[in-house]
């Protein structure tokens, strides 16, 4: 059971039923939070349906090109004999 | 039946038969001694115990209350999973550190007062240390010795708060730090940041826990910093700085996890920005607050150690270590991948996995305090963590290109210990009501409400959507980060530039100076003297002597004896008397 599961998620013959999977997911969850009662809503942001898939998407986009603009620009980022 | 039975002593003493045992009655009396370790913890009654004076102070060996409790339950729980994790070992020096190590982590969770603190602080930096140099290679003791260094730095620095703080305020008694933030509790406070690995002061972690032994690094990711987060929790709740810092921790240790390349590294980069939400939740200080940070704190210690020993499982089956290197592992390791993915969903706080039901506790109490940044970048860096601990890592190590690597599941009993973890996972995930009851305040939080697990699921899977647009962009590459331990590994090295070259040079140039200028004149001065000496004073001491010798040999000679010769000379002398009398007078 668990090695198909593993199975599913990284075999190439699945590739297409896992993006299916993967899209029906995403519409799911944004349908989802647009139906959820809000009550206690202390900012903005929480009474916006859908804000949290755009705020995660956003800030997983940010992440990468902060990060890698500070490795690669900025100098983080070395070669493995920096130290040696 | 004593009420209390201190589980370091079960520790600390119960290390030193493990050299003399052998086969299987070294590894039951392995998985003995944290049982009874458990028991002891959870039977044990609130109160003082092994109060006492020593060189003019109060001493309290332990005190127990629920926030001690809670972390020395989850330290037994995660000492039993991490011997079972290491059982395989044929050496027994490791499982003796591991011991001393957990029992001086127990000995600080219960110390009264900062005498005893300290003493079980220092002697865990040395245990934790051994599992860095057991790794044997060239690269490990290097780290090791700088893990170390650091250690003893901030040990240093803890200790210098303490004698000011007992001087100030006349007790060394552990607890909450009253009055104003003074130099010695700044001081005391800079030993504990340090420990819990707060930026600038958090590049021994990264540096050290990847170079430790598969089995030691468990151990490391568990104790070091959650003790840290413990006496954050009991000296410092409410202090505004540490919001700033553990925010910032939070997102520091995702930023960082994007440019690793070093599995367990990149893991370590994680324990710093879960750490993060600890330090956050503690500077908050109400009670919700306090009960997110120590709630995370027991989650995170089982989800983290869960995800090291994934990561080691793989390290130990194929010898590498880093995501360039690794891929395709997911056809012969599917149970690794599974449990590693159990724990890669609780830190990435999943609804029904443990970092769910206590994460979000930090991050609520942020919101109840209106604190909006402190939300929005604790968020942030949650879906930093998926991205990274639970899509990045699993994919390259795992998925990805197929390395060909031969690679089978790891010994059972790693997989055992990794079972356990990830059952603990998913019931405080799913039943988080026995957890709640452990944490220090009473806890009126649901966590299962609509909005907070569509929220939670939007986060996570529109991040999810984010790394499948952009994996090219998060390829790992063969590199390594700068982190704040350049200043010590290149300042060192500066240092010792300094004292080779310039310094070297200038000490060159004088003894240069001194041999061909000052030696030769100082000769010739000295040969001059010599020769002064010997012709002049000589010659003048000699001279004289000389005169003196003949003078006296012709005054010999006047003296004859004969009193003609003495009458003679009488008259003689008269004569000449009366001639000068005569002269003068007139």
């Amino acid at each position: 059971m668990i090695k198909r599961v593993v199975f599913f998620f990284g075999d190439a013959t699945h590739a297409m039923q896992r993006r299916r999977l993967f899209y029906l997911a995403l519409g799911l969850i944004v349908i989802a939070d647009f139906l959820v009662a809000r009550e206690h809503a202390e900012y903005l942001w929480d009474r916006l349906p859908g804000w949290s898939a755009v705020y995660g998407f956003g800030s997983c986009v940010l992440l990468i090109f902060v990060s890698k603009f500070l490795g690669h620009r900025a100098g983080l980022m070395r070669r493995e004999d920096y130290y040696d | 039946m004593t009420d209390f039975v201190h589980p370091a002593l079960l520790f600390i003493l119960g290390a030193l038969p493990i050299p003399f045992l052998n086969g299987s009655i070294r590894k039951a009396y392995l998985l003995l001694i944290p049982a009874l370790a458990i028991l002891a913890v959870l039977t044990m009654q609130s109160g003082s115990y092994g109060a006492t004076r020593f060189i003019g102070q109060d001493i309290l060996i332990a005190k127990v209350d629920k926030l001690s409790v809670v972390f020395a339950a989850v330290f037994t729980i995660m000492a039993l999973i991490g011997m079972i994790y290491a059982l395989h070992l044929r050496r027994a020096g490791q499982h003796v550190a591991a011991f001393v190590y957990v029992g001086s982590a127990l000995g600080v969770v219960f110390a009264g007062d900062y005498l005893t603190l300290f003493l079980f602080w220092e002697s865990m930096a040395f245990a934790s240390a051994y599992l860095v140099f057991a790794q044997r290679s060239g690269p490990a003791i290097r780290a090791g010795f700088r893990y170390l260094m650091v250690h003893v730095s901030g040990g240093v620095v803890l200790l210098g708060g303490v004698m000011l703080h007992g001087l100030t305020t006349g007790s060394l008694l552990f607890g909450p730090i009253e009055g104003g933030m003074g130099v010695a509790a700044y001081l005391i406070l800079a030993g504990f940041m340090l420990n819990a690995a707060v930026p600038p002061l958090n590049a021994w972690l990264t540096d050290a826990y990847p170079e430790a032994t598969v089995t030691g690094a468990v151990f490391m990711s568990a104790f070091t910093t959650k003790t840290a987060v413990y006496v954050l929790a009991r000296a410092f709740p409410g202090t505004e700085l540490l919001v700033w810092l553990g925010t910032a921790m939070a997102l520091y240790g995702v930023i960082y996890a994007v440019l690793e390349n070093d599995c367990r590294r990149l893991l370590a980069y994680h324990i710093i920005s879960q750490v993060g939400y600890m330090v956050a939740g503690i500077g908050i200080g109400t009670e919700l607050a306090v009960n997110g940070a120590t709630g995370h704190a027991f989650a995170h210690i089982l989800y983290k150690a869960l995800l090291f020993m994934g990561a080691g499982a793989v390290i130990y089956v194929t010898g590498r270590r880093k995501l360039t290197e690794l891929g395709g592992l997911y056809r012969t390791m599917p149970l690794t991948v599974a449990l590693y993915m159990i724990g890669a969903f609780a830190i990435s706080a999943f609804p029904f996995y443990s970092g769910f039901v206590t994460k979000s506790m930090v991050v609520a109490a942020a919101g109840q305090d209106h604190r909006a940044w402190v939300v929005l970048a604790l968020t942030m860096a949650s879906s930093g963590t998926f991205l990274h601990t639970g899509l990045k890592l699993p994919y390259y190590m795992f998925f990805g290109k197929d390395q060909g690597l031969a690679a089978p599941e790891p010994p059972r009993n790693m997989l055992v210990a990794m079972a356990i973890a990830a059952i603990l996972c998913i019931a405080i995930g799913v039943f988080p009501q026995p957890l709640y009851a452990l944490l220090p305040h009473p806890v009126d939080f649901e966590p299962y409400t609509g909005v907070h697990v569509t929220e939670s699921l939007g986060l996570l899977m529109f991040t999810a959507l984010g790394f499948v647009l952009f994996l090219r962009a998060l390829d790992p590459e063969n590199t390594i980060s700068i982190d704040t331990d350049w200043f010590y590994r290149k300042g060192a090295r500066h240092f010792m530039w300094f004292a080779e070259k310039p310094l070297a040079r200038y000490e060159k140039a004088v003894s240069d100076v001194s041999e061909t200028v000052a030696l030769p004149l100082l000769h010739r001065m000295a040969r001059a003297g010599l020769r002064i000496d010997l012709n002049g004073v000589d010659a003048v001491v000699n001279g004289v002597a000389r005169a003196i010798l003949n003078g006296g040999g012709v005054l010999r000679r006047l003296q004859t004896g004969v009193v003609t010769h003495y009458a003679l000379a009488m008259i003689a002398g008269v004569i000449a008397a009366t001639a000068v009398f005569a002269v003068v007078w007139r």
